[in-house]
């Protein structure tokens, strides 16, 4: 009889440290949790890139890369030609997965927030995905369909602003190279995405273009947005800016 | 609510303004239109010449020459799926969308069938009067093309997808793709010869329906999947 009385007041007293021991583990740890949520409100990077290692052809383009790309700021990726500027930016658009190393974009890994990831995203490419049969407009349309923060109502404005008033009905096969990447440089008026990747978005585009898109870059950054872009030629920004160089041992920037 | 609502607008509208601009696409450049259906009417045509032009033979004969021919006109238009928007960089924007890929995808499969195996579907009966195929036959073929059709181009896109990043992609396209539509074939032509014969198509329709539902739902993530591993290298 008292051995099972003991029994049990022994197993209430372990019970009770148990629960006891829980609520206050999870207590701090709400707490911590709290405190980090204000942190991550005050500093949050856009995009993070940690230790990331690319081979290609038995050939490593980077490895150790860090940097953090902060809202408002903008980053250049320098580099020799085939130094993998190209393979960086589609790796951090998501379109590459030949990468080790982790990538986040608000503190969160890309795989896990794909989607507020793709929402916030707006990627103009070597190639500059304007179909050669349908005109600027069709284009365009297409373009902010996909993309939900897109402003359709504004697709004569934005082929006003890069020059191409007058040409909205022409299919993009007979307009120039420079006017069919200006047809694609036009989703910058469009969209609201915060983050920009552009790879080499000034080939092919005359000086008086190229002034004009390096003003508008330097306008999203003003308003907060966050810009990566490659280019060879000497950027005329220099609030805000930050290289990233390849092709050379790189060290945390 | 508001929110889903919209969001489900979006999806519904991002469906017809792909499926409206690849058909778009396709009107401008009709003359790509005309190679697949050529294809089809010289085998029914040239078939008879090669082979024996007498009536009893090509009766018999008539179920299987139309349904190869449109399984190969089909196979042959397939490259061309994806291979312009991979080319232009199209493709990359589609797969950087926050819109489901398997969407849009599916959005494409379906331009093409209208573009495809739609003509291919309306042109048979003709076919099937050269080729002097039964009366009762008729609107069996013309039904298993209805339903045969569209899983092809299906099943195709998933090959197509694979193979987009490959600078020669059509000839691996008929390897791997051509197993997959046997079971179409067999049931395609068993429906037309059953028909033919004054038998019950009903359960071969079913089983046509079946494989075009099983496409419907799994071929547009498995050509999703495809597409992300050819652009990713």
């Amino acid at each position: 009889m008292l051995v099972v009385a003991r029994l049990r007041l022994r197993r209430l007293f372990v019970y009770n440290a148990l629960i006891y021991t829980v609520k206050k583990e999870w207590r701090w740890l709400t707490a911590v949790n709290s405190q980090r949520k204000v942190l991550l409100i005050l500093t949050t990077p856009l995009l993070e890139v940690k230790d990331l290692f690319c081979e290609r052809d038995e050939r490593v383009l980077f490895e150790g890369l860090n940097f953090s790309l902060n809202p408002g700021e903008i980053i250049q990726v320098e580099g020799p030609n085939g130094s993998g500027k190209t393979t960086l930016l589609r790796i951090l658009s998501g379109l590459s997965q030949a990468f080790e190393g982790d990538i986040l974009f608000n503190n969160r890994p890309i795989s896990d927030n794909r989607d507020e990831f793709l929402a916030a995203l707006l990627y103009f490419g070597h190639l500059p995905g304007v179909k050669a049969t349908l005109t600027p407009e069709e284009n365009l349309n297409w373009y902010c369909a996909l993309h939900p923060h897109t402003r359709t109502e504004g697709i004569t404005t934005a082929l006003s602003n890069v020059g191409l008033f007058g040409y909205e009905d022409v299919p993009c096969h007979s307009l120039s190279a420079g006017q069919n990447r200006r047809v694609s440089l036009a989703r910058l008026y469009l969209s609201d995405a915060p983050l920009w990747i552009l790879d080499e978005p000034f080939t092919a585009i005359d000086k008086r273009g190229v002034a004009r898109k390096e003003a508008l870059i330097a306008k999203h950054a003003e308003q907060g947005g966050s810009v990566i872009l490659t280019t060879h030629h000497e950027l005329a920004i220099h609030d805000n800016l930050r290289k990233v160089s390849l092709g050379q041992p790189v060290e945390a920037i | 609510m508001a929110s889903e609502d919209s969001q489900d607008m979006s999806l519904t509208r991002v469906f017809w303004i792909t499926l409206r601009r690849d058909l778009m696409l396709a009107y401008r450049r009709r003359n790509d239109l005309v190679s697949p259906l050529m294809f089809f009417l010289m085998v029914a045509t040239l078939f008879p010449l090669g082979v024996s032009p007498e009536p009893q033979f090509l009766s018999q004969a008539a179920a299987g020459i139309v349904w190869v021919a449109a399984l190969l006109a089909t196979l042959l238009s397939m490259d061309s799926l994806f291979r312009s928007d991979f080319d232009d960089g199209s493709l990359e924007q589609m797969l950087l969308s926050p819109q489901p890929l398997a969407l849009l995808v599916f959005a494409k499969i379906c331009a093409h069938w209208m573009i495809s195996g739609l003509p291919l579907t309306l042109m048979a009966p003709l076919l099937g009067v050269m080729l002097f195929l039964p009366e009762q036959g008729m609107s069996a073929m013309v039904i298993s093309l209805l339903l045969g059709t569209p899983t092809l181009s299906l099943i195709g896109a998933i090959g197509a997808g694979l193979t987009v990043g490959l600078r020669k992609g059509g000839v691996l396209i008929s390897l791997l793709v051509l197993p997959l539509y046997i079971p179409i074939l067999i049931f395609g032509t068993g429906t037309v010869q059953a028909a033919s014969a004054g038998l019950p198509v009903g359960g071969y329709l079913a089983i046509l329906g079946a494989i075009l539902a099983l496409g419907v739902v799994l071929a547009p993530i498995a050509v999703a999947a495809g597409l992300r591993i050819s652009v990713s290298d």
